[in-house]
């Protein structure tokens, strides 16, 4: 009995290694997959890929990261310099692709034509040097949420431009106070010094004609008028219309005071409509979204292009498991899933017309008007050099709007600075 | 061996000297697993940390050797820039690190300070007789036992302008009309971290001068008794000079410690330039930047600062004791 047993256990272990020599498919492999945590993300991970994993036989086990996405960034930048083998799939940042591009596998070919269904200009950002790094899993752009009922019973309109955003939040405040409403904020948004700041000020810098910092030439625009007049006009908000604390404020403080109720506008990304929408939230049913207002005259709103990607680490022991992975995180059905459950915009132009994320998330399909409005963050032009371009723009920021700087002083410096830095 | 011993008269001696020897090997034997621990684990990161000061090594080239020496550029460097303009660039000029070394040195100060002062207090709480001592002496370990990273992060929710539970007490008794933004505003930003490590340490700073405390004989204060002798001056004249190597020790932890304070400014008030300290300086150089040359100098400058720091406290420390004798 014992020998047969042991007979047909040779036989297994001989069969397997035959079949995972012909075959890698049949080999269960254990992909590991790292991500940031940010709202319900952890917990709807598992139902995301079950069918990847029923399909394959391989297994998928998410490890969660702080949700800053520096904190994120330094980590895997460290994984990736010493060749770390034990993460396979990165969940990347938008502005990641030019820095982290030699660690990953060219993606184009095993994606085949699902690249052709993308947003050209998202592939264009994860494309470096020809070779596709990363694949997108949805996009994220931020928009002006509003309270619609207040601004009804005090009969305002949406605003168009940060002045009239001003005026307006001024208005509601002041007389939802008079009423007793004392924990009432006109405008929330990310001012902590981080990342969050350089996307916020991005937009009023470039919604109100000042350019974007570093243009996609190398050229540094930063020190100009209407990004100084820009500048001038928010450092008024902290303390006015919006509470002090906003200058320690990440998406999910924001979020905190307007899910609460006790916010009239907020800059947040699409995560925020969902969950606003969600049962226990004082907002529900009682909001809309609308394009970023715009500043100074300029006509044209911007809202930060963010938005995630998965790229295959060349490292990987399991690379073509998280090939196929990575695929399906792109494909049409994940991303139908992650705009139901977690309001994430799909990257895939054809979902924006799918009739479930029409009646589910009816928010999904407006959202296109904002996502055409996108700018990116200086991060091609920039490389290497982007993470301390970005600190040095919001450690800028953040001084003129806690009052420690006037905006002229600041971008005059920030100007030379940053020519001290990419001149290298 | 008997029969060899008239033959062999100085041998005894060598024999001994021998011996004398042998143990000094032994020693050594016994002290070498310790040794090397240190070097692999604090000598060698040191010296791997002071050589990579100066090269220009970035997250990129740390792994492959790829970097260059650069001599003492990350510390002080003159470029000649494209308009002929002359710039000194390196940590040496860098005003954001004079800020965090400034920064540092005064959460140092006033934190060991009050941390002290309020652990004296305690610590003479806690030597005293009474009922449920045990029990107290427990509990007020607490804040000291919580990792710094829920502490930071318990209080960063206490302190918060909007929900804060902080604003909301204080608001109630009429000390403040609206809440403040203890971490945002750069003008609470340090009291806000003050706070939390005062909170956090005290206890350990108590334990550590309570040690210092039962060590007092207590005849000593009979003898004040029977002599009539003032309570205060009984504290300033016997127990305070009696538990000052306690305190001093207890002082030289807590200041190496609060000088390369990282995890609590980080969580609680990440990136404010009111707090941010020269270990975090380091880091954001290292782990955001990429820049491992420029943060290690960084680091070696934060190692140099303490050495400089300790040696000068010892010495201080030295001059008072034997003015005291005197």
């Amino acid at each position: 009995m014992f020998q047969i047993v042991k007979n047909m256990n040779l036989r297994g272990t001989a069969a397997v290694a035959a079949l995972s020599l012909t075959a890698s498919i049949a080999h269960a492999d254990e992909i590991t997959y790292v991500s940031g945590a940010t709202g319900a993300a952890v917990e709807n991970f598992a139902a995301l890929v079950a069918p990847w994993e029923e399909a394959t036989g391989h297994t998928v086990t998410l490890v969660p990261m702080p949700s800053s996405t520096t904190d994120q960034f330094g980590q895997y930048r460290l994984w990736l310099a010493a060749g770390n083998s034990d993460v396979d799939i990165y969940q990347t940042d938008v502005i990641w692709a030019p820095q982290l591009a030699d660690h990953f596998v060219d993606l184009r070919d095993a994606a085949g034509d699902l690249v052709e269904r993308h947003f050209p200009s998202i592939i264009e950002s994860q494309t470096v040097d020809g070779s596709l790094v990363a694949l997108p899993i949805y996009t994220d752009a931020p928009a002006l949420y509003y309270r619609s009922d207040l601004l009804e019973k005090h009969g305002a309109t949406v605003p168009t431009t940060w002045e009239e955003l001003t005026v307006t939040a001024q208005m509601i405040q002041d007389a939802e106070r008079a009423e007793g409403q004392s924990d009432l904020w006109g405008f929330v948004w990310q001012g902590n010094s981080y990342e969050g700041l350089t996307c916020n000020a991005l937009e009023w810098v470039k919604s109100s004609g000042g350019g974007q910092i570093i243009e996609a030439d190398g050229a540094i625009s930063i020190n100009n008028p209407n990004a100084v007049a820009a500048l001038e006009l928010v450092a008024q908000w902290p303390g006015t219309i919006s509470p002090e604390g906003v200058l320690a404020y990440q998406e999910e403080e924001a979020r905190g005071v307007w899910q609460t109720g006790n916010a009239v506008f907020m800059r947040n990304w699409p995560y925020a409509y969902g969950l606003g929408n969600g049962d226990d939230s004082a907002v529900k049913g009682l909001f809309g979204v609308a394009t970023l207002p715009t500043g100074q005259g300029h006509d044209m709103s911007a809202a930060t292009l963010g938005g995630w990607n998965v790229a295959v680490s060349k490292y990987s022991d399991n690379q073509e498991a998280a090939i196929s992975l990575a695929v399906y995180l792109a494909s049409e059905e994940a991303q139908k899933q992650l705009a139901l459950n977690e309001s994430n915009l799909p990257t895939i132009v054809s979902l924006y017309e799918d009739a479930d994320i029409a009646e589910q998330q009816p928010i999904i399909p407006q959202w296109k008007d904002v996502f055409l409005q996108a700018v990116p963050r200086p991060s091609a032009p920039t490389r290497q050099d982007y993470n301390e371009v970005s600190t040095l723009f919001f450690s800028a920021v953040h001084s003129v709007l806690s009052g420690d700087e006037d905006a002229a002083t600041a971008l005059a410096e920030l100007e030379v600075d940053l020519e001290d830095l990419l001149e290298d | 061996m008997p029969t060899l011993h008239p033959s062999t008269k100085g041998k005894p001696l060598r024999r001994q000297l021998n011996l004398q020897q042998q143990r000094v090997r032994a020693a050594y034997v016994f002290l070498l697993p310790m040794l090397i621990m240190l070097l692999l684990v604090a000598a060698w990161p040191l010296f791997r940390s002071i050589s990579f000061s100066f090269t220009d090594a970035t997250a990129e080239t740390l792994f492959n050797g790829q970097s260059q020496w650069v001599g003492f550029d990350n510390y002080l460097e003159r470029r000649l820039r494209s308009n002929g303009e002359v710039r000194w660039r390196g940590v040496l000029v860098d005003a954001d690190w004079w800020n965090a070394v400034w920064n540092t040195i005064r959460f140092s100060v006033v934190s060991v300070s009050l941390e002290a002062f309020f652990g004296l207090l305690v610590a003479l709480v806690l030597n005293m007789e009474f009922k449920g001592r045990g029990l107290v002496r427990a509990a007020i370990l607490i804040p000291w036992a919580i990792p710094t990273v829920v502490s930071a992060r318990m209080w960063g929710w206490m302190l918060n302008d909007q929900f804060g539970v902080i604003n909301y007490m204080m608001m109630g008794v009429g000390l403040i009309d609206k809440p403040i933004a203890w971490t945002a505003s750069s003008d609470t930003a340090m009291l806000a971290v003050l706070i939390v490590d005062v909170w956090k340490t005290t206890p350990f700073m108590a334990l550590l001068i309570l040690a210092g405390l039962q060590m007092i004989p207590r005849d000593m204060y009979e003898a004040a008794k029977l002599d009539g002798i003032h309570p205060v001056k009984v504290f300033f004249r016997v127990t305070l000079p009696m538990i000052k190597p306690a305190l001093m020790v207890a002082v030289i932890f807590r200041a190496l410690d609060a000088l390369r304070i990282f995890d609590l400014i980080y969580l609680l008030t990440p990136q404010s330039d009111a707090t941010v300290t020269m270990s975090v300086l380091s880091y954001r150089e290292i782990q955001q930047f990429g820049d491992y040359g420029e943060g290690s100098a960084m680091s070696t400058l934060l190692f140099v600062i303490i050495t400089l720091f300790v040696l000068l406290y010892i010495k201080l420390g030295r001059v008072n004791l034997t003015g005291a004798t005197r």
